[in-house]
């Protein structure tokens, strides 16, 4: 029982990105897929700064009479992970209106069928030239 | 100690109202009468709980800095359910008209009013 | 009481975020799946509140909460995806999921408890970096010590990531052309209470860039409020107004102009004779030299953070405006 509250956080964790996960893998439109990856991003992000954690400490924002501060460094490395996060979050968010204006659809797989006829229809017109 | 039990008094208080506030969200019928029940959080409670934490922490630029939290909230709260019905009334959110009783009222007093007309 | 306060602050916390994770999963419908989202982040924010992630819960809640939600907004109203979602079950996606996450629960068994003060991770080089802080550098964030200065090329880098996402942005959408639209006067309120509002966020940014030594705040978490203001002048006065006041075409060089000031400060060490980003250098007393180096390379970042934020909400909103 101590064990299993001892590590509560990261199997909460685990399971958050697990959902994620599904999310980017098993939703068919292509906006779905950009929330689970930031849903993702964000457990693991959960993940690092629980590990920082010190029991009695607190923020790591020297002030006097306080001994134990939690861990800063995790803390530099999520702080620069969540920007570069947004960052990639917009590209992929431009990406997809662009998709929206080529393909005029934002799922998956009426992308995909519409790729398979393009290939299909030149495969065709290349056999009746010949 | 009286301040500190103010404080204990004041922070109670807040989260009374918050839970109000958390159940007319979830048990009132209509979008705008929702609106109305969840601004008692962002008006009242939230405010009560910063004035709570302000007679705690004493008088230090802490409590000016929460003054200035409090101020900004109670401008922009009200502000922002304002926009939110403009949002909804401009997208064609009707307010429900009619519950159940105002139903039983109707069919109550047309049926005093036939009544009346019959005698 | 502490600790199981905070323990049970902690599981509330996360029990919220599994069930708007779950919620975000069954939703077809792309707008309450957005709107989920910004709960989700504020919701982490939150968390890393209560895991003493001052400076992280900042900027999480700014970016993540706010404009990351924005963001999304904009594009949905430009694919017009109002429209639902197709529900699609992936029983080879559950399996994969399934098998990674047994995996990670497997290897989490054989960590130390969360919050051990004696695990390895707490052990070797936080403990020097604070010490360090205190003695060489003597500010007392020290999550803002160790990113501009300790690891300043790995910030370096990251604001060269922004710059590029806030390139590749423009490239793909162009920054468009918005013409001035009187906006109807219903919006009197709106009006009146946001003038006053945008002076306080704009001071509050600048307060926040330079206070960042001194309590949670930063480069980046000020860039994005400051952008925040001009946002909000945008969605309430008119984008045409808002691109008369900072046009479109200035921003790009705000950007890289922010990069060149953070790349030029380290610059002027090697200058001296030392390694590149060596705060030492700046000035004839070292700690007011790494004083002087964090201010103004907090300041090259928050202006190309600024510059980018605009100007990615600039193009997103700027795209077939004009039909």
């Amino acid at each position: 029982m101590n064990e299993l509250l001892g590590h509560f956080n990261y199997y909460i964790v685990i399971f958050l990105m697990m959902m994620g996960l599904y999310m980017v893998i098993a939703s068919s439109n292509l906006v779905k897929k950009l929330i689970g990856l930031s849903v993702f991003q964000a457990s693991v992000f959960i993940l690092y700064i629980t590990f920082g954690k010190i029991t009695e400490g607190k923020p790591p924002i020297i002030t006097d009479n306080v001994d134990v501060y939690s861990n800063p460094l995790p803390h530099v490395l999520i702080l620069t992970a969540i920007v570069v996060g947004v960052a990639t979050t917009s590209v992929g968010l431009a990406l997809i209106v662009r998709i929206k204006e080529a393909y005029g659809s934002m799922d998956e797989d009426d992308i995909h069928d519409m790729d398979d006829k393009d290939d299909f229809q030149t495969k065709n017109n290349r056999s009746i030239n010949e | 100690m009286i301040i500190s039990l103010l404080s204990d008094i004041c922070l109670l208080l807040g989260g009374i109202f918050t839970l109000t506030g958390a159940i007319g969200l979830l048990r009132l019928p209509d979008f705008y009468s929702r609106l109305h029940g969840a601004s008692v959080t962002e008006s009242l409670a939230a405010p009560l709980l910063i004035v709570g934490i302000m007679l705690d922490t004493g008088l230090t630029l802490d409590s000016a800095k929460l003054v200035l939290i409090i101020v900004i909230m109670v401008v922009s709260n009200p502000t922002i359910t304002h926009a939110l019905c403009r949002a909804a009334a401009h997208s064609g959110v009707t307010p429900k008209m009619e519950t159940k009783n105002t139903k039983e009222k109707q069919s109550q007093s047309e049926t005093e009013i036939s009544g009346k007309e019959s005698k | 009481m502490i600790e199981n306060l905070h323990l049970i602050i902690d599981v509330c916390l996360l029990a919220f975020l599994v069930l708007i994770a779950f919620a975000a999963i069954k939703i077809t419908n792309l707008f309450v799946a957005t709107m989920l989202f910004g709960i989700f982040s504020f919701v982490a924010a939150l968390l890393f509140l209560d895991l003493d992630a001052v400076d992280v819960a900042f900027t999480e809640a700014a970016v993540g909460a706010g404009f990351s939600t924005v963001l999304m907004l904009s594009a949905l109203r430009l694919t017009g995806a109002i429209e639902n979602a197709k529900h699609r079950h992936s029983l080879l996606g559950l399996f994969i999921v399934g098998l990674t996450g047994a995996a990670l629960i497997y290897g989490v068994t054989d960590f130390p408890n969360m919050g051990d003060a004696n695990a390895p991770v707490q052990l070797h080089l936080a403990p020097e970096f604070i010490a360090l802080t205190q003695e060489k550098i003597d500010i007392p964030n020290v999550v803002t010590a160790v990113l501009a200065s300790f690891r300043g090329y790995d910030t370096f880098g990251e604001t060269v990531v922004i710059f590029s996402a806030g390139v590749a942005v423009l490239l793909l959408l162009g920054s468009g052309h918005v013409e001035p639209k009187r906006e109807p006067e219903q919006n009197m309120v709106l009006w009146i209470v946001v003038k006053p509002f945008i002076a306080l966020i704009l001071i509050f940014g600048l307060y926040v860039q330079f206070h960042g030594d001194f309590g949670a705040g930063g480069g980046f978490q000020a860039g994005v409020i400051f952008a925040s203001g001009f946002i909000l002048y945008a969605l309430v006065f008119g984008e045409g107004y808002a691109r008369k006041v900072v046009p479109a075409s200035i921003l790009p060089r705000f950007a890289a102009l922010g990069v060149l000031i953070y790349g030029v400060t380290g610059l002027v060490s090697l200058l001296s004779n030392k390694p590149f980003l060596d705060y030492n250098a700046l000035s004839s007393n070292p700690v007011s030299g790494q004083h002087m180096g964090i201010l103004l390379v907090e300041a090259g970042v928050g202006l190309a953070v600024f510059s980018t934020v605009l100007l990615i909400f600039y193009s997103f909103s700027g795209v077939n405006h004009n039909e």
